[in-house]
């Protein structure tokens, strides 16, 4: 039936060019295994030093009057406002969330904006706005910043980057270096909201309900995780890559299996009919207001009874544990029973083609 | 979530296990040909979990996969071009033909956009009439009328500035081609439940009939395998061929009648290469030459799709069932999803990227 049936050459498959190419492509932006791979390769060996290496959320630094935790971010987003959110909440959030998932109540912000020329006046206002409503939400000030305008096409539209400085509440928690056998993993809420909101915004996809991004401050039950006396091992906010990255990291740096359980995982029906018509896994969408937790199984109850108070954990999930590596760095039980892999995401999620 | 849930129940699941493990009274081999079902077998763990009693290959499921990377080429050039866009689903993206992958090729600095439909690219060409919008149509026959649909509507709208470069794929031609090989296999095939849906299955029975093989029509969740699965070994072990649809929900023997027949007002039915194959004979399809004018071969003066024989990958193998992906040497070191030697790999679909992403990894290597 076919026509180069002639041994072996018939099955095999054209040689691709399989190095990195020349060129920067999207996928080493999206939070997975390459962009770790840019991070460790490109930065870590240019200017690692004991802060750095960490790869923490935030550094945390000593001062003469104690530890502050310090911590950088830059916000692209397209488009600039989508459902639950904008570029200026994100930005703010964002950099208050990496400071208050490292054990710290952030403090002061810097805002630097790289702005297209051409941009209209009204949505720049519109994005100041919001990023002032966040800053009064989360309890931070704007305390220094940068403006540019580029030319048309230099950024799209605007481009913002956020630092922030936080004062850490002690003890903070050791972070994913700590984490131990049998400890507990929690995520804070329903997961993939906001990869789901800006895909569907950004692509103009017409589901109902409309998917909505999940963008707050985190500050609040962390802050009363902490004066319970309820320190996490760790904690990390699941943006880019979603709670498959964070698990993935904290296997690295603790070289335990981290098992979770299909069915724990809470996941809205808005973002579940997404995934399941574009072929997305929701753990590895990405998350602006919600944070995987990782604590020792005595602290579980008494963990989830305060995150429980707070309306932006009070739907916070067991999803799953620490066991010794084994089989892979992370597992997952699915309906039938069987533990599986559960790779790493690499590269943005593209939907499938059928 | 209707329509998933129950087909995920875990007690009916463990039930339909264990009466599939009292049927089988020897290890049979069942193909697959469709990527979803290939990763639904994986992800869900229930390949791992039939190991003992089935033997599971997966076919040439992908669209991605058997897409010739000469064909990539075509689009790569094609999107480098002046005053062209071009316009693919997410997944062709990331597949690398012989210079680079349509991301590279965006990271260079040609025209590449992601859509969700190709009556997204129409809209695109219809507001930006300067710009030649190109939408590279690959894909089976689930795929297909959509294109199709694509093309007419830009013909009604009078656009001058559409065109597809086809390079869609018909399943039933590609299981003949297994089932005549010499070192053939195959005991028992799970037909594709969405290509049936559209092309309706009862063309089968004439596989059925001349090979002496069962094909049972499956679905993609958990339960529609095991139920697929099970017909299939039934069938198998009473020694009586036969055509049987497990996906009833969806699949009806004529198909749909709206959507084959919008596949025949636009393509005819050719004879094409397929990646890690070679020809198939009538295993794909080409535009009909009164519609040249929204055929990107035909617009852009582009050759005809050809294959080279070049490389290590063993993608036909895995695709013909003969080995497994971990048992290709390249597996997990030279070829990862990051650096892909074949398109198995790297599509989201492929079989090889499955086994990557959810089989028991003790030969992998994550660098």
């Amino acid at each position: 039936m076919t026509d180069h049936n002639n041994g072996e050459t018939w099955f095999t498959c054209p040689i691709v060019s399989h190095d990195e190419g020349d060129r920067i492509t999207l996928a080493y932006g999206e939070g997975g295994r390459l962009s770790r791979k840019l991070i460790r390769e490109r930065l870590l060996s240019r200017f690692g030093n004991d802060h750095l290496r960490q790869l923490g959320d935030a550094a945390l630094l000593p001062t003469k009057s104690g530890q502050i935790a310090f911590s950088t971010d830059a916000y692209t987003v397209t488009p600039l406002f989508f459902p639950g959110g904008d570029i200026g909440k994100l930005a703010v959030f964002g950099t208050v969330n990496d400071l208050a998932v490292s054990g710290a109540i952030p403090r002061w912000l810097s805002l630097s904006l790289v702005i297209e020329e051409g941009l209209v006046w009204s949505v720049l206002d519109r994005i100041l706005d919001s990023v002032q409503a966040a800053a009064t939400l989360a309890n931070v000030s704007i305390v220094t910043g940068d403006t540019k305008v580029v030319p048309r096409g230099a950024v799209d539209q605007i481009f913002l980057t956020t630092s922030g400085i936080g004062e850490i509440l002690l003890p903070a928690p050791v972070g994913p270096v700590g984490l131990q056998l049998d400890d507990v993993l929690i995520v804070s809420g329903p997961i993939g909201c906001h990869g789901a909101a800006v895909l569907c915004a950004r692509e103009q996809l017409d589901f109902d309900p409309t998917p909505t991004s999940d963008c707050a401050p985190l500050t609040t039950p962390l802050v009363a995780l902490h004066a319970a006396g309820l320190v996490p091992r760790a904690v990390r906010d699941a943006t880019r890559g979603g709670v498959a990255a964070v698990l993935h990291e904290w296997a690295d740096a603790s070289h335990l299996t981290c098992v979770i359980d299909d069915a724990s995982v809470p996941v809205g029906d808005e973002v579940r009919v997404i995934c399941e018509l574009l072929g997305l896994d929701p753990l590895n969408l990405a998350n602006e207001g919600t944070f995987v937790l990782a604590t020792p199984v005595g602290l579980v109850e008494q963990t989830l009874a305060v995150l429980g108070q707070h309306a932006v954990t009070a739907r916070s999930a067991i999803i799953g544990r620490l066991h010794p590596r084994r089989i892979a760095p992370v597992t997952i039980v699915r309906a039938i029973g069987r533990e599986v892999v559960l790779d790493e995401p690499s590269g943005s999620p593209l939907p499938r083609i059928c | 979530m209707k329509f998933v849930d129950e087909y995920r129940d875990p007690t009916l699941l463990r039930q339909q296990l264990t009466l599939l493990r009292q049927l089988a009274t020897r290890r049979w081999v069942v193909m697959d040909v469709c990527g979803g079902q290939t990763h639904s077998l994986l992800r869900h763990g229930l390949e791992e979990a039939l190991d003992d009693c089935l033997d599971l290959v997966h076919g040439p499921g992908c669209p991605v996969c058997v897409t010739p990377a000469e064909v990539i080429d075509d689009a790569v050039a094609l999107a480098f071009r002046p005053n062209v866009v071009l316009t693919s689903f997410g997944d062709m993206l990331r597949v690398p033909g012989r210079s680079g992958s349509l991301l590279q090729a965006r990271a260079a600095g040609a025209n590449v956009r992601t859509v969700y439909s190709p009556a997204d690219a129409v809209c695109m060409a219809e507001k930006e009439p300067n710009v030649q919008f190109v939408f590279f149509g690959v894909g089976f026959e689930t795929t297909a009328p959509a294109t199709a649909l694509a093309v007419l509507q830009a013909r009604q709208l009078g656009l001058t500035n559409f065109s597809v470069l086809a390079h869609h794929v018909r399943v039933e031609p590609a299981m003949r081609a297994l089932l005549e090989l010499p070192d053939n296999r195959i005991q028992g095939f799970l037909a594709a439940g969405h290509v049936c849906t559209v092309t309706g299955f009862a063309h089968y029975s004439q596989l059925v009939d001349e090979f002496q093989i069962p094909i049972v029509v499956t679905g993609f969740e958990p339960l529609d395998l095991l139920n697929g699965l099970i017909e299939c070994v039934r069938l198998l072990e009473a020694g009586s061929p036969g055509l049987r649809n497990e996906y009833v929900r969806s699949a009806r023997p004529e198909g749909n009648p709206h959507a084959r027949r919008l596949m025949d007002s636009v393509y005819q039915v050719s004879t094409i290469p397929w990646r890690g194959f070679g020809l198939i004979r009538e295993g794909g399809l080409t535009m009909r030459s009164n519609l040249a004018e929204f055929d990107a071969r035909q617009q852009f003066e582009l050759a005809a799709s050809t294959l080279s024989n070049e490389g290590d990958c063993r993608s036909g193998d895995v695709m013909a069932g003969r080995i497994k992906p971990s048992e290709c040497p390249l597996f997990g070191k030279a070829c990862t999803p990051d650096s892909p030697v074949g398109a198995p790999m790297v599509s989201s679909e492929g079989t090889c990227a499955a086994y990557f992403r959810y089989a028991k990894p003790v030969e992998i290597c994550h660098d």
